[in-house]
């Protein structure tokens, strides 16, 4: 078994994992509130354009979105976030690991702030409509109100929706093995070609593997979601 | 009453899973008919329902086992026919199954299938969970890069950008023999090509089969070439059970295609528009030494 760890290079790929996680969810987070932001602003363009997004993103596969950053933004479009040669002019040899991590984030972001956009947007619905028009009533500004009256109560009612898609997007991570970042769904892969023998056991490794991950974050959520609701 | 309703859905739960698990196995048990032979007794026993037998295949490798609509072509597929011909199965009780790399050996360990022909390179890691018969075919790794490339080799590699598929033994190998490549590796062929052919991607690595099969598609027609400097050697085997009693009868019939020339033939008719040519040092293959 530990054998089996250390040959598939399951720890460096859970910390993989968990960094393709954490990056994503601050991309995501900053993303999907601002796109919550556009969907709340009384500017109809706005709402529109937040709504198209949400609609567009959240009803399109991840595998796609993954598999079309590689594909589309790299490919076609020649967008590289990593660089090709070290700052002293040598060749990187992690432009590929770099360049697809990356690729991955950013697909993973984009798809996930869809569903951090509605997330926000339901922890907005918990806040009485009369503070916004208190807000209004005293002559904030929409910034203002956001930043002063609703935004701080939309996060602290978004809680346990914001950890759900963090849930989901620890697992989703998966996904990008798609496009060949060495996380977990890729050692798998590399169990069931090299270690056929062991395929089961690697499964159920891998599977314990992100109940450590999401089970300790299922409790945190559920634990904060109590302490930091608005009590009304 | 809670405790009432739970059962109730446990019960439809139960049914549904019953009623898809004979879904399954009704279309393996369609054309069946008197059909076997006095020689496939024993091979049919692996299906469970007798006449009929259950080949995997790749279904998304053009040129070697590919499936359009209901109909597979390929070389694996001609050649899983001719030796389910000479095991005594007539064309229409073969029943095609698709049989993608990571799933082979628990395809067959769950009889699920029961032969594969699926590029499926003999390894003693493998060879642990089931038997080979064969090797029908000697392929090796190579190259594929555009018409007009200067890369040769592997040794043209270093600093370069190669594609290859998640996991493969292709992408393995190509690590440990050239440190400096800069691998990228996707889910499938297909993203490797549509790389290749925007010129993002320089060179894609696997075995001259599928290379072969791939250049000879007609929309990449002319804009590729297979390098043909063959760094390793695949054994293609059929994979089978560990209880399957075929293993020799199939190796008899491999040696008697390649003698009687129709294994040619079909190298020809599903590579050959790739200039693909068999590695003569290594083909035809002794078939043999790699049952139970």
């Amino acid at each position: 078994m530990i054998d089996l760890i250390e040959q598939a290079q399951l720890l460096p790929a859970f910390f993989l994992t968990i960094q393709l996680a954490l990056w994503s969810a601050a991309f995501a987070l900053i993303l999907g509130t601002v796109i919550a932001i556009l969907r709340l602003a009384p500017v109809g363009v706005l709402n529109a354009l937040g709504a198209s997004y949400v609609t567009l993103v959240r009803n399109t596969p991840l595998t796609l979105i993954v598999v079309a950053c590689s594909l589309v933004l790299w490919g076609q479009l020649g967008i590289e976030p990593a660089s090709r040669r070290l700052p002293d002019g040598s060749g990187n040899p992690d432009f590929i690991s770099s360049l697809n991590f990356r690729l991955g984030v950013i697909g993973l972001s984009i798809y996930h702030a869809a569903f951090v956009c509605e997330a926000i947007r339901s922890g907005v619905n918990t806040i009485p409509l009369g503070q916004a028009e208190a807000a209004r009533s005293i002559g904030l500004t929409f910034p203002q109100s956001l930043r002063e009256v609703i935004l701080p109560q939309a996060f602290r009612g978004a809680i346990t929706p914001l950890g759900n898609v963090l849930i989901a997007l620890v697992k989703n991570t998966t996904v990008v093995a798609a496009i060949g970042v060495f996380e977990t769904a890729y050692r798998m892969r590399w169990i069931a070609e090299f270690r056929p023998a062991d395929l089961m056991p690697g499964f159920a490794l891998v599977a314990l593997g992100f109940v450590i991950l999401t089970l300790p974050l299922g409790l945190l959520v559920s634990h904060l979601s109590q302490r930091l609701a608005v009590k009304r | 009453m809670s405790s009432t309703s739970f059962r109730v859905a446990a019960l439809a739960a139960a049914t549904a899973l019953v009623l898809s698990a004979c879904g399954g196995d009704d279309d393996t048990g369609a054309p069946a008919g008197d059909g076997g032979s006095d020689s496939t007794s024993d091979a049919g026993a692996g299906a469970g329902d007798g006449e009929g037998i259950t080949i995997g295949i790749k279904y998304d490798q053009p040129g070697l086992g590919l499936m359009e609509g209901s109909e597979p072509s390929g070389m694996d597929v001609d050649v899983a026919k001719a030796v389910a011909e000479k095991l005594g199965y007539s064309e229409d009780q073969i029943t095609w199954a698709e049989s993608v790399s990571a799933q082979r050996e628990t395809l067959l360990e769950t009889g699920q299938v029961d032969m594969i022909f699926a590029t499926y390179s003999i390894t003693d890691a493998r060879k642990e969970k089931v038997q080979f018969a064969g090797p029908y075919f000697v392929a090796g790794q190579d190259l594929l890069v555009a018409e007009d490339s200067d890369i040769t080799g592997p040794d043209d590699l270093d600093g370069r950008l190669l594609c290859s598929v998640t996991g493969s033994t292709s992408a393995e190998n190509v690590k440990e023999d050239v440190p400096g490549v800069q691998l990228q590796e996707y889910a499938s062929y297909s993203e490797c090509m549509e790389q290749l052919a925007g010129g993002t991607i320089e060179a894609l690595t696997t075995d001259d089969t599928i290379l072969a099969g791939f250049a000879a598609q007609d929309q990449y027609a002319g804009q590729f070439k297979v390098v043909g400097n063959p760094f390793s050697e695949e054994l293609y085997g059929v994979g089978l059970p560990k209880e399957s009693e075929d293993c020799e009868a199939i190796n008899d019939a491999i040696n008697e295609l390649w003698e009687d020339g129709s294994m040619e033939q079909i190298v020809e008719d599903n590579l050959g528009a790739a200039g693909y040519t068999p590695n003569a040092d290594l083909n035809p293959p002794e078939a043999g030494g790699h049952c139970g």
